[in-house]
C-alpha cells in the first residue's frame, strides 16, 4: 500500500505554514512537537502509521474556513480527522499535510423535541447524542460499536452503520441538515430541520465520502423514540447453511428485525470462552434476532420467528425472559473482536457485504483460503444485510505474518465482490481497501466519481491518497474527447 | 420543441444516442414515460432520448431485499411483481411512470416519515454521463459504503446528470394490515401540536396528516368527507396483533374519535399522497413545501397574510400542499423563515418558465451545484434547463 509521494518542497516550508497557521488558530491549536504529534499517527487501522507535517485543532467554523483557504492557497495537504477509530485508516495522516482535527467542536447546539432532531458539532460522540435526549426517552439509531468514542463527523465521513442499521438506517438515512467548509474555505449548509434539501442531493453525497470532499463542522440528525420493548432470541444450528436459509425465511415472512447476527464456530467459542453468555459450543452457526417494538408485537413476532426456526432444522433455541438475558445475549456478540483478541495476539477484521444467499459459498471459500494460508479466520456477521465481518487471526511479530493476513483479507473482499456484492458495508474504503477498487468499479466508474471529487476539490488536496487507487489531475478527468460529425447511428429508432 | 425522438433499444445503442447528440451539440430532454414531463422546468431541447424502451426487471429476490430492473420498466409491473411477494417500495411514490421517471423525481408519499425517500432506497445504478460515457455507482446489496454514494445523488436530479440505464432499489415487506385514527375538527396549529405527539410516542406511526375541513370534505373516504369539519389523521402499521395493540393505546392517547380499518385506511392514504385533489379542476398553482414540521401552520399563516391559499398537511406538518394564485412564487418563499423550501409542482408550461420551479439556492451553493453538473455533463446536454435555468 502506497501513500502520494511526499512533497519535499512543501515539507520545507513547514516553518512558513505553522506560522500561517498560528495566525489563524492561536496557541495551542497548533502542534508541531513531535511527541505531540504521535497521538494522531494513526487511526482504529493501527498497522499504518505515518506523523503529519503539523496539525491544527479549530475551535471554529471561521477558523476551519481559514485554514483550509490558507492551506489552498498554500498548495497544501489537509487531513481532517474526528475520533480516529476509522477502521480504514480514512484519518491516517500525510508527511506533507496538515492534520485538521475537529476534536474541539464538542457542543450539543439544539435538541428540538418538536421536531424530532438534534443539532451539534460535528466532535459530539454517536453515543452522546442518544445520552443528551434519552431522558426523553429518544435515541439516534445508527450505533457503531465504537459509539462511546466515534464522533458525529467521522460518522458523516464513513456513513457508518452498526447491528441496527438494516430496520433503521444508515447514518445517511438519519441526518436531516450539515454545515461544511469546502476546500477554499466556503461555508455551505444543507438541508436542515426540514426533509429532502432542495436542489441536488448533496447531502446524500458528502455522507460516506470520506473526508474527500469537504469538513463538516455542524450536523442535524433526527431522532426516534426508543422501542417499548426489545427481546432476543438465540438460535442454533448445524450448519451455516441452515442459519442463513432461516435469516433468509424471515424476511420472506415479512419480518425486519431491529438486529440479526451470526456467529460461526470459532466466533462462538470465542466469545463464550471471553464472556460466558451461555451460548451453546455444539452448534456450526448461531444466530441473534432481536425483535423491537410494542410489546404485543415482540411477543407475536417472537412465536413466529422461532416456528420459523425449528422448520428450518434448528438444533437450539432460547428465547430471553428479562431484560438481564437478553443483554447476555448480547455481551458474546459484542464482545466478538475483543474475544478473538484473547485467542490470537493480532486479528485482522474485514468488512465486505454479500447477498446473503451466497453465504455458504463464502463461508467454504474462505475456510478454503484459511487452510491454504494457515491463519485461522472467525466471523461475524450482521446476517440481516449481508455485512459479513471475518476476523483474520494472525501473529504480527511473526515476519510476514501481517502480510499473509493482508492477502488473506484482499482475496476475502475479492470474494464478496464476485458473489455480486461490494467490498465494504460499514468500515469505508480509505487506504485499506483502495487498491482494491478497480476489482468492483470500471475505469468509467471510478473517474466519474473523481469529477465529482473535483467539483468539491479542484486541486485534489482533501484527504489524498485515500478512497482512488489512482490519483488523477481534474484538467486531465475533465478533458473530452468529442469528434464532430464522426458519429452516425442507423440503428437507433426515431420517431 | 421536441423534434426527433430517440428511441434506442438497449444501453449500448443509448450511449451511442448521447454520443451522437455530443458530438452534435445538440441537448436531450430525457424521457421514460413521460408521466412527469409536466414537473419541473420545461426542457429546451431539440431532440429527446425515450428510454422506454429499456424495460424489464433483470433480478428480483425478495429473501435479498433487492430489485434491479431496466430505468424504462414501467412502475405498474414493478409494483405487481413486489406485491405477488408481499413486498413494495417502502417510500410510498405515487404511481405510474417508470422505475428511471420515479428516481429521476426523488418522489415519495406520506410514509417518507418513517421510511425515507427515493433516495434512500435506491442502491445502485448505472447510466449514461452527458460524457457519453456509461458507469455505474453503487451496488446490489442493501449495505454499501463502497465509494461515493452516487445514487443518492441521481435521486430527485431529474435526469440532469445521468440518463440512467438500469437500476437497483431496496424492497421491504408491505406491512400485513394498517388503521388510521382521525381527530376532528381541530384547527391547523392544534392539529400538527397533536401529530407532534403522535410522533413523539413509540407507536411507530408512519403517516401523520392533517385536512382542514374544505379539503377532508373533497375525500373520497366517507367517514372522512362526512365528519363535517377538518379531520386528523394518524396513522399504525404492521403486523395485525400489533397494529391493533397500538391501535388502542394511541386512541386512548390522544382521545381519537375514529379509526379506519385496513381497507378505508389505505384509499385515505393514496388520496394524502396524490394531494386530495388539491386545486384539480381549477387555475390555481399546486405548490409542496418542505418545512420543519412545528412550523408548518405558522408558514400557512404567514402565506395567508398576502395570499389566498388553500393548504393541507402531510409529514407531520413537515409537507404543506398548498394552492395558490399565479406568480407567488416570492411571496411564498418568503415565508419560508424556519427554513425549508417551495416546488411548484403543478402549473401551465409558462408559469413553469417564469417562476423558479424549486427554490433558488443561496450562491454558493448554487456554484457547487453547477460544478457538480459539469462533472457530469459538461456540454449540458442532458435535460438543460429541467431543475434552475442554466443548470
Amino acid at each position: 500500500m502506497k501513500m502520494p509521494v511526499p512533497d519535499s518542497v512543501v515539507i520545507a516550508r513547514r516553518r512558513e505554514i505553522v506560522e500561517a497557521l498560528r495566525a489563524i488558530v492561536p496557541g495551542e491549536g497548533v502542534i508541531v512537537d513531535e511527541n505531540e504529534l504521535r497521538a494522531y499517527e494513526c487511526d482504529g487501522l493501527t498497522a499504518y502509521r505515518q506523523l503529519p507535517m503539523v496539525a491544527v485543532l479549530p475551535s471554529t467554523v471561521e477558523q476551519v474556513s481559514q485554514v483550509l483557504k490558507t492551506c489552498k492557497a498554500m498548495g497544501v495537504k489537509v487531513v481532517p480527522r474526528g475520533a480516529g477509530t476509522s477502521l480504514s485508516g480514512g484519518a491516517l495522516p500525510l508527511a506533507d499535510g496538515v492534520l485538521l482535527g475537529m476534536g474541539k467542536f464538542k457542543r450539543i447546539l439544539d435538541i428540538d423535541y418538536a421536531n424530532r432532531c438534534v443539532t451539534v458539532q460535528p466532535g459530539v460522540t454517536n453515543l452522546g447524542i442518544s445520552n443528551a435526549v434519552a431522558h426523553e426517552g429518544f435515541y439516534y439509531a445508527p450505533d457503531p460499536s465504537s459509539q462511546i468514542a466515534c464522533t458525529i463527523g467521522g460518522n458523516i465521513a464513513e456513513n457508518s452503520g452498526g447491528v441496527h442499521c438494516l430496520k433503521y438506517g444508515l447514518t445517511t438515512n438519519n441526518v436531516l441538515g450539515l454545515e461544511m467548509v469546502l476546500m477554499d474555505g466556503t461555508v455551505i449548509r444543507l438541508g436542515g430541520k426540514h426533509l429532502d434539501a432542495g436542489g441536488y442531493d448533496l447531502m446524500g453525497i458528502v455522507t460516506g465520502s470520506e473526508g474527500l470532499l469537504g469538513v463538516v463542522t455542524e450536523v442535524t440528525v433526527r431522532i426516534l423514540k426508543k422501542p417499548a420493548t426489545a427481546r432476543a432470541v438465540l438460535l442454533g444450528f448445524p450448519s451455516s447453511e441452515q442459519g442463513g436459509d432461516c435469516v433468509a425465511a424471515i424476511i420472506a415472512a415479512g419480518i425486519i428485525p431491529g438486529g440479526m447476527e451470526m456467529m460461526d464456530r470459532p466466533a462462538i467459542h470465542a466469545a463464550e470462552a471471553f464472556v460466558h453468555a451461555g451460548y451453546p459450543l455444539d452448534v456450526e452457526a448461531l444466530l441473534i434476532v432481536e425483535l423491537d417494538g410494542p410489546a404485543a408485537e415482540v411477543d407475536h413476532l417472537i412465536d413466529r420467528v422461532e416456528a420459523i426456526a425449528r422448520d428450518k432444522g434448528a438444533c437450539y433455541a432460547r428465547v430471553s425472559k428479562s431484560e438481564e438475558e437478553r443483554l447476555a445475549f448480547w455481551a458474546g456478540r459484542k464482545a466478538a473482536f475483543p474475544a478473538v483478541g484473547r485467542i490470537s495476539p493480532d486479528y485482522y477484521c474485514m468488512d465486505g457485504t454479500i447477498p446473503r444467499k451466497a453465504l455458504p459459498l463464502v463461508l467454504q471459500r474462505m475456510q478454503e483460503m484459511s487452510d491454504r494460508c494457515g491463519l485461522r479466520v472467525a466471523n461475524v456477521f450482521h446476517a440481516g444485510d449481508g455485512n459479513l465481518h471475518p476476523l483474520i487471526l494472525y501473529d504480527a511479530n511473526k515476519p510476514g505474518e501481517l502480510e499473509a493476513a493482508e492477502a488473506f483479507g484482499n482475496d476475502i473482499l475479492r470474494l464478496c465482490v464476485e458473489v455480486g456484492g461490494v467490498l465494504t458495508g460499514e468500515h469505508g474504503v480509505g487506504v485499506e481497501k483502495r487498491d482494491l477498487m478497480t476489482d468492483q468499479f470500471d475505469e468509467a466508474d471510478l473517474q466519474q466519481q473523481q469529477r465529482l471529487k473535483c467539483a468539491f476539490d479542484p486541486d485534489g488536496l482533501l484527504n489524498p491518497g485515500k478512497v482512488f487507487p489512482t490519483l488523477h489531475r481534474c484538467a486531465e478527468l475533465g478533458r473530452l474527447h468529442v469528434h464532430q460529425g464522426e458519429l452516425r447511428f442507423p440503428d437507433i429508432p426515431r420517431f | 420543441m421536441t423534434i426527433t425522438t430517440l428511441k434506442p433499444e438497449s444501453a449500448v445503442q443509448a450511449v451511442d444516442a448521447v454520443r451522437w447528440a455530443l458530438s452534435a451539440g445538440e441537448p436531450l430532454e430525457i424521457l421514460g414515460s413521460g408521466s412527469r414531463r409536466g414537473l419541473g422546468r420545461p426542457v429546451q431541447a431539440g431532440h429527446a432520448l425515450d428510454l422506454s424502451g429499456l424495460s424489464g426487471v433483470i433480478a428480483y429476490e425478495p429473501e435479498e431485499l433487492v430489485l434491479t430492473a431496466l430505468a424504462g420498466t414501467p412502475m405498474d409491473m414493478i409494483r405487481s411483481m413486489l406485491a405477488e411477494r408481499g413486498q413494495h417500495l417502502a417510500f410510498e411514490p405515487p404511481e405510474g411512470g417508470t422505475l428511471g421517471g420515479l428516481v429521476a423525481s426523488g418522489l415519495a408519499g406520506p410514509r417518507r416519515i418513517s421510511a425515507g425517500s427515493a433516495r434512500d432506497h435506491t442502491l445502485g445504478i448505472a447510466g449514461i454521463s452527458g460524457r457519453a460515457e456509461a458507469y455505474k455507482g453503487g451496488g446490489k446489496v442493501v449495505k454499501n459504503v463502497t465509494g461515493y454514494d452516487v445514487p443518492k445523488l441521481m435521486a430527485g436530479s431529474f435526469g440532469t446528470l445521468t440518463a440512467l440505464t438500469e437500476i437497483t432499489v431496496k424492497v421491504l415487506p408491505a406491512p400485513e394490515d394498517t388503521a388510521t385514527l382521525l381527530l376532528f375538527g381541530l384547527d391547523d396549529a392544534a392539529a400538527v401540536a397533536m401529530l407532534d405527539r403522535a410522533l413523539r410516542s413509540p407507536y411507530e406511526v408512519s403517516g401523520a396528516a392533517h385536512l382542514p375541513a374544505g379539503i377532508a370534505a373533497r375525500s373520497g373516504t366517507s367517514a372522512v368527507a362526512g365528519a363535517g369539519g377538518a379531520v386528523t389523521l394518524v396513522r399504525l402499521e404492521g403486523f395485525g396483533p400489533s397494529v391493533a395493540a397500538r391501535g388502542t393505546m394511541l386512541r386512548e392517547e390522544l382521545r381519537a374519535d375514529s379509526v379506519l380499518g385496513r381497507d378505508e385506511s389505505r384509499a385515505v392514504w393514496r388520496e394524502v399522497r396524490d394531494g386530495v385533489g388539491l386545486g384539480v379542476g381549477s387555475d390555481a398553482q399546486l405548490w409542496k413545501l418542505s418545512v420543519p414540521p412545528s412550523a408548518g401552520p405558522s408558514t400557512v399563516e404567514a402565506i395567508r397574510r398576502t395570499l389566498d391559499v388553500e393548504a393541507f398537511y402531510d409529514w407531520g406538518g413537515g409537507l404543506v400542499w398548498l394552492t395558490a394564485p399565479p406568480d407567488s412564487g416570492t411571496a411564498i418563499r418568503s415565508a419560508l423563515s424556519a427554513g425549508g423550501h417551495a416546488t411548484l409542482v403543478r402549473a401551465p408550461e409558462a408559469a413553469r418558465v417564469a417562476t423558479d420551479v424549486f427554490q433558488p439556492l443561496p450562491e454558493p451553493l448554487m456554484a457547487l451545484s453547477r460544478r457538480v453538473k459539469e462533472s457530469f455533463d459538461p456540454k449540458g446536454i442532458l435535460n438543460p434547463g429541467r431543475m434552475y435555468a442554466g443548470l
